[in-house]
């Protein structure tokens, strides 16, 4: 099977790979490169688990091919963080204990990051929506959807 | 697998037509990315289009907007000209998934992948949109509703694909509206849909009216008795009613797992009339 | 913001319990770093797939792999024959029992696949696609049988036998026939005619639910290896990695001591990661492959292999004197334990009646095999079905007696010395408490609109204590290393982390926590029936004490002072009594430096089988809007009331009060197994089975009752299954005073709301009450 030679951006660093068509970006961001954080629930779109920022669009990373990046900037959740600073989000899931299993958690983080990159002060209905694509079956989304609203207030600087 | 990412409309109708396996078009991939990993198809080649320009612009011209099939739905809300002229077309394209799928689903994706569920076909029936296709022998115009025959077959040929869409300039007095039924308020297939455009006169009467159905029969339906049941009113009751049985009537739904043909076919009216309403409105206003 | 907490008795004076520090797991979890279980690799791993059984019920008559074994990259292929046939046994898995003869034919169906997607071979190859090409080379001949999917059809003569002999147990006299009905129960206090005789008003019902599923975000996943001597480890989500290591022991015919199980970070269970699948399969593959095995279901053969919760049909009937006393209580419940016998049943008879202090009460239940994937234990397991049943009848006693719904619970209501229909005489419990936060709450008393109803619900869970063991070793540093081992599902390490802070007087930074391996610690049952915070806090108290008694003694040694003369205050020991103030006190820190001069290390360990698990009563408060046009309920809004005993963490206890309100109204309203009249699943995926998204919900409020369970040293409860126990039951209720009508059926989704809607219009019912706008 002939391989793919792909090159793109992950959270800001060049990355170059060999990619097998049928491979997804989540399969290449998992397997090849072990970025672990993303994660799979269903691969099929349904989940948000997969959840990355494609050039600044929120996507999921199952329902794209890898050979597709190229030349993308990816985001994921191991962008977040700048050195040992945590991104504001981050902050605010933890203070707001907006997790209990964690794994939905990556997802969330990157879908929320692109809301608020997009829109600044949403409202609980705004952010509800926008985050429908992400399944949480452990917190009934009440404490993620808290800490995303204080993270925008945090981040408006207001 | 075979990968393909062409740069030209002829390129990419030469690979397609070429291919002796089953070919593939790629756009969004949020439909043909599911159904590979579900093994419903396994294709031989996959042709890319996000790279021809013209399947990836919207332009506004004098005769409408025309609007690349490989353009995502995050990208079309953010057409705040088209948004003004047809919102319930950007609203029906905005319901295709969640955010992430927006971010990657296109028009002609849920066009081509020919569900009778698609969101945006009802609207862009009741836009009056047509299609604009390449393939082997050139290019060709097909009106919207005529585009899906049946559930995964599609009007094209052996080579073709559907390049842009074409939606007419808003007049005065015109107003556009889809609305669709869920058990969920997200993330779930349209149980039914319905997209109205209407246009009124200055004093309010309709004088002309496209309604679409989603997920009612085996393939999108335009209504037209249950448009022109709406013609020469004010979207009163009688009016409204009339659209609504003839909208009933041209159900052909199924019984399966989002819902039974019962429900179907009286939703498939309650939702045509709460969208008339809302094109009624913004076609007043 | 409308979490509160009510503190029922006065509080002890607590640094750490009760407060809601960050969790010390969080930092990984929100950066990407936390491994779950598909995050585990080792060199050289190969990938295993199932081979899974495409119809509902068929005879395997041959398995012929050659194919599949000769094609290059394939390394190994497991199938019935490499597992040897177990005797039945039942042993506990959780809440529920499993026996091994059906656990081995679980894993890799034997003489039948008895359901769509029941395991019929496993393949190992060097990557995903070769694996998925060889398991379209396996030959597998089937004679396919008549299928049964529905409980009645199940339980009726002439029906498809799924376990040909199978006879009924707990009849007497025992059947003569073979049937599906593996199982009778019954429970019984007093006379229920008797009772029955005495009663004013009789409502009597018929329901029925659907099967759920559990619907973690994580799917199975584990990576097993197995050396030439035969020394294995496997990494895996499970709720319970000491449990796995016992069944694949047993199932692959290894010594205990021969498999090391490490429990990775675990998205999601539910209940539903309570048993094996996968892991005996990787475990077989690697020892025959010699490689490591790496195994991962996809979400869709989640759904139709592995364990959903069970559907069932009820009758319950309920009695009661004008004055609102419940006089008597009878009810039938059958359950569908999936293709092997094991539904929760049981509980979910012990269960129906417990919130109810009445004298006459029976209760019987069926447990029934049909051609689904074997049922697994979900949150509550069995509670939630009969539970949604009982509160629908007691809403409409409330009703017919013209009661307010709180008033007539309360008048009823279980409380300390009341003694349940399956046995114990309660303790003290918070029902009554909870009640009459319920009826002192905003959301009982603000208005309703058009087209909307309030409904309520109480429920009950008995918890579980169990098998526990915890280890905390004091560092040179004075820190401290503590080891549990029932895995984190939701802020354990956290609770845990608290309770050892708040023993030694330090702050949570100086102890890290670790949830050990299977070779680190002595034994533990697994995370489930509510167990690990009351369990493993129970360890980590009692370690922790141990560390303040070897940490005074080694003062007083050094001191040459008698040991009880030494006291340990905020992390120091000092002189106490005629001696105080003699020596300056010493931190822990100091007598963690001179450890090795003073005896040696100090380690406090904790093993214990812990009792006193003492159940949690909870009331929910729900308010819906039905559309009249598509039926179509929204949930406006929703206040969840729940006696803690003592919230260790309030921030978690109020996540597991939220989340499994919203699992319970994905029941309520729209999650159901769809079944093709072929006997396959037609809904196996988050499209189209239908868990709540955020933009369904409103915020979930929330109350923490604090009746303090007395065998507890904090006064924890199990708090986290109650709440999937009123949610069906307060819908249902809702829905009812919004429309006029009664849902005897889950879901109560859409085309069914909107069919009685159109029914009640049809005749002209007089109860129907939603308007048109």
């Amino acid at each position: 099977m002939a391989k793919h030679h792909v090159s793109f951006t992950i959270n800001g660093d060049p990355t170059e790979i060999l990619c097998e068509t049928h491979a997804t970006l989540l399969d290449v961001l998992r397997d090849e490169l072990e970025l672990t954080g993303t994660k799979e629930g269903c691969s099929t779109g349904d989940c948000g688990a997969c959840s990355v920022t494609v050039d600044g669009r929120l996507v999921c990373s199952c329902l794209m091919l890898g050979v597709e990046a190229n030349g993308k900037a990816i985001g994921t959740v191991e962008g977040l963080a700048k050195g040992d600073k945590l991104h504001v989000l981050q902050e605010k899931f933890l203070e707001h204990h907006a997790l209990q299993c964690g794994i939905c958690t990556p997802g969330f983080l990157v879908a929320s990051k692109a809301l608020l990159e997009k829109n600044p002060d949403p409202t609980e209905t705004e952010v509800r929506y926008w985050l429908a694509g992400n399944l949480c079956r452990c917190t009934g989304y009440d404490k993620i959807v808290r800490a995303v609203m204080d993270a925008a207030t945090v981040m408006r600087g207001a | 697998m075979r990968y393909e990412a062409p740069e030209t409309l002829e390129a990419a109708t030469a690979l397609l037509a070429a291919e002796m396996g089953i070919a593939r078009v790629l756009a969004g991939g949020t439909d043909l990315l599911v159904q590979m990993k579900t093994d419903m198809v396994d294709p031989a080649l996959v042709v890319d289009l996000k790279r021809i320009g013209e399947m990836r612009t919207i332009t506004k011209a004098v005769d409408g907007f025309h609007i690349g099939a490989a353009v995502s739905g995050a990208e079309l809300k953010e057409q705040v000209e088209l948004k003004q002229h047809w919102p319930g077309l950007v609203e029906a394209a905005n319901l295709i998934g969640s955010t992430q799928i927006q971010g990657r689903a296109t028009l002609g994706g849920n066009l081509c992948n020919a569900s009778p569920a698609a969101d945006s076909i009802p609207a862009l029936i009741a836009a009056n949109a047509t299609v604009s296709i390449f393939g082997p022998k050139g290019r060709r115009q097909l009106a919207v509703e005529d585009v899906v025959l049946a559930p995964r077959k599609t009007a094209l040929d052996k080579g073709e694909f559907v390049v842009s869409f074409h939606i007419p300039l808003r007049a005065k007095g015109m107003g556009d509206a889809y609305l669709r039924f869920i058990p969920r308020t997200e993330m779930d297939i349209a149980v039914v849909g319905a997209g109205i455009g209407l246009k009124t006169d200055p004093s309010g009467v309709i004088t002309a009216a496209r309604i679409g159905l989603g997920a009612v029969a085996s393939r999108p339906l335009h209504v037209k008795a249950a448009g022109d049941a709406l013609v020469g009113s004010k979207l009163d009751k009688a009016a409204v009613d009339k659209m609504v049985d003839a909208v009933r009537a041209a159900c052909k739904p199924i019984d399966d797992k989002r819902g039974t043909i019962e429900f179907r076919i009286k939703v498939a009216g309650v939702i045509a009339a709460r969208a008339a309403a809302i094109a009624y409105d913004r076609a007043r206003t | 913001m409308q979490e509160t907490v009510k503190k029922l008795t006065p509080e002890p004076e607590y640094k750490i319990i009760g407060t809601r520090p960050q969790r010390p797991d969080g930092v990984d979890k929100v950066t990407g770093r936390a491994r779950f279980g598909a995050d585990h690799n080792l060199p050289g791993q190969l990938t295993g797939l199932v081979l899974r059984s495409p119809h509902p019920h068929a005879n395997i008559r041959s398995i012929d792999v050659s194919a599949a074994m000769a094609l290059p990259g394939v390394k190994a292929i497991v199938t019935r024959d490499d597992f040897k046939d177990q005797g039945s046994e039942f042993v506990p898995a959780g809440e529920m029992l499993i026996n091994y003869r059906d656990v081995v034919r679980n894993v890799m169906a034997r003489e039948r696949a008895l359901y769509e997607g029941h395991a019929v071979a496993a393949v190992a190859a060097l990557s995903p696609s070769i694996a998925k090409a060889a398991l379209k080379l396996i030959k597998v001949d089937y004679e396919i049988l008549p299928h049964v999917l529905d409980v009645d059809e199940a339980m009726a003569p002439g029906a498809p036998i799924l376990h040909p002999g199978m006879i009924t147990a707990g009849m007497d006299p025992a059947p003569k026939r073979e049937s599906n009905v593996a199982k009778r129960v019954e429970f019984a206090l007093g006379d229920v005619a008797k009772g029955f005789a005495a009663a004013d008003v009789i409502v009597e019902r018929h329901f029925e639910t659907k099967s759920v599923h559990q619907g973690y975000i994580e799917p199975h996943a584990c990576l097993a290896t197995v050396a030439e001597d035969g020394q294995a480890d496997i990494w895996v989500s499970t709720q319970g990695h000491w449990i796995v290591r016992a069944h694949c022991a047993r199932l692959l015919g290894m010594d205990i001591s021969k498999i090391r199980v490490t429990a990775t970070e675990i998205g999601g269970g539910f209940g539903g990661k309570t048993v094996v699948y996968l892991e005996p399969l990787a475990l077989a593959l690697s020892r025959k492959a010699g490689k490591p095995v790496k195994m991962t279901m996809s979400r869709d053969e989640v759904f139709r292999a592995t364990g959903p919760t069970s559907g069932a049909k009820m009758r319950i009937k309920i009695g009661a004197t004008k004055d609102g006393r419940i006089v008597a209580c009878d009810g039938e419940l059958k359950y569908l334990a999936g293709a092997f016998q094991g539904s929760p049943v049981a509980p979910g008879c012990m269960c129906a009646f417990a919130p109810y202090d009445v004298d006459h009460v029976k209760i019987v239940g069926y447990d029934v095999v049909s051609n689904r994937p074997k049922v697994a234990a979900y949150r509550a397991p069995g509670g939630p079905i009969s539970g949604y049943a009982v509160e629908s009848v007691i809403d409409e006693l409330a009703s017919k007696l013209k009661l307010d719904p709180i008033a007539f619970r309360l008048k009823n209501a279980a409380r300390q010395g009341t003694k349940a229909a399956y046995g114990p005489k309660f303790g003290p419990v918070g029902l009554v408490e909870s009640l009459q936060a319920a009826q002192s709450h905003d959301h009982w008393k603000a208005p309703l609109k058009v087209n909307q109803g309030r409904g309520i619900a109480a429920g009950f869970w008995f918890n579980i204590g169990g098998e526990t063991t915890v280890s905390i070793a004091l560092n040179e540093d004075g820190t401290l290393v503590l080891m549990a081992g029932t895995p984190d599902i939701g802020g354990l390490r956290a609770s845990l982390c608290m309770m050892a802070a708040e023993e030694l007087g330090i702050g949570m930074d100086a102890i890290r926590v670790t949830i050990a391996d299977t070779q680190s610690l002595g034994y533990n049952f697994l995370t489930g029936g509510s167990r690990s915070t009351f369990s493993s806090g129970m360890g980590v108290v009692e370690a922790s004490r141990s560390i303040v008694k070897q940490v005074c003694e080694r003062a007083a040694k050094l001191w040459e002072l008698p040991t009880d003369a030494i006291e340990y205050v905020d992390g120091s020991v000092r002189p106490a009594g005629a001696n105080a103030g003699k020596h300056p006190p010493m931190t822990l820190k100091q007598v963690a430096a001179m450890a090795g001069k003073t005896g040696g290390p100090i380690v406090g360990s904790s093993s214990i089988n812990a009792h006193g698990a003492a159940p949690s009563f909870g009331v929910h408060l729900c308010d819906v809007e039905v559309d009249p046009e598509t039926g179509r309920t929204t949930i406006i809004r929703y206040t969840v009331i729940q006696d803690a005993g003592r919230a260790i963490h309030p921030a978690y206890v109020e996540g597991q009060y939220q989340g499994g309100a919203v699992q319970g109204i994905g029941w309520a309203l729209n999650e159901e197994y769809v079944y093709g009249t072929d006997g396959k699943l037609q809904n196996a995926g988050f499209l189209d089975y239908r868990i709540p998204v955020a933009s369904d919900l409103p915020m979930i409020d929330t109350v923490i009752v604090e009746v303090p369970n007395p065998a507890h040293p904090y006064g924890v409860r199990g708090i986290g299954e109650t709440p999937i126990v009123p949610p069906m039951g307060a819908i249902a209720n809702a829905i009812t005073h919004a429309t006029g009508l009664r849902f005897q059926s889950l879901p109560m989704s859409p085309p069914k709301v909107l069919a009685a809607i159109d029914a009640a219009r049809a005749v002209g019912d007089v109860n129907f009450k939603l308007k048109v706008a």
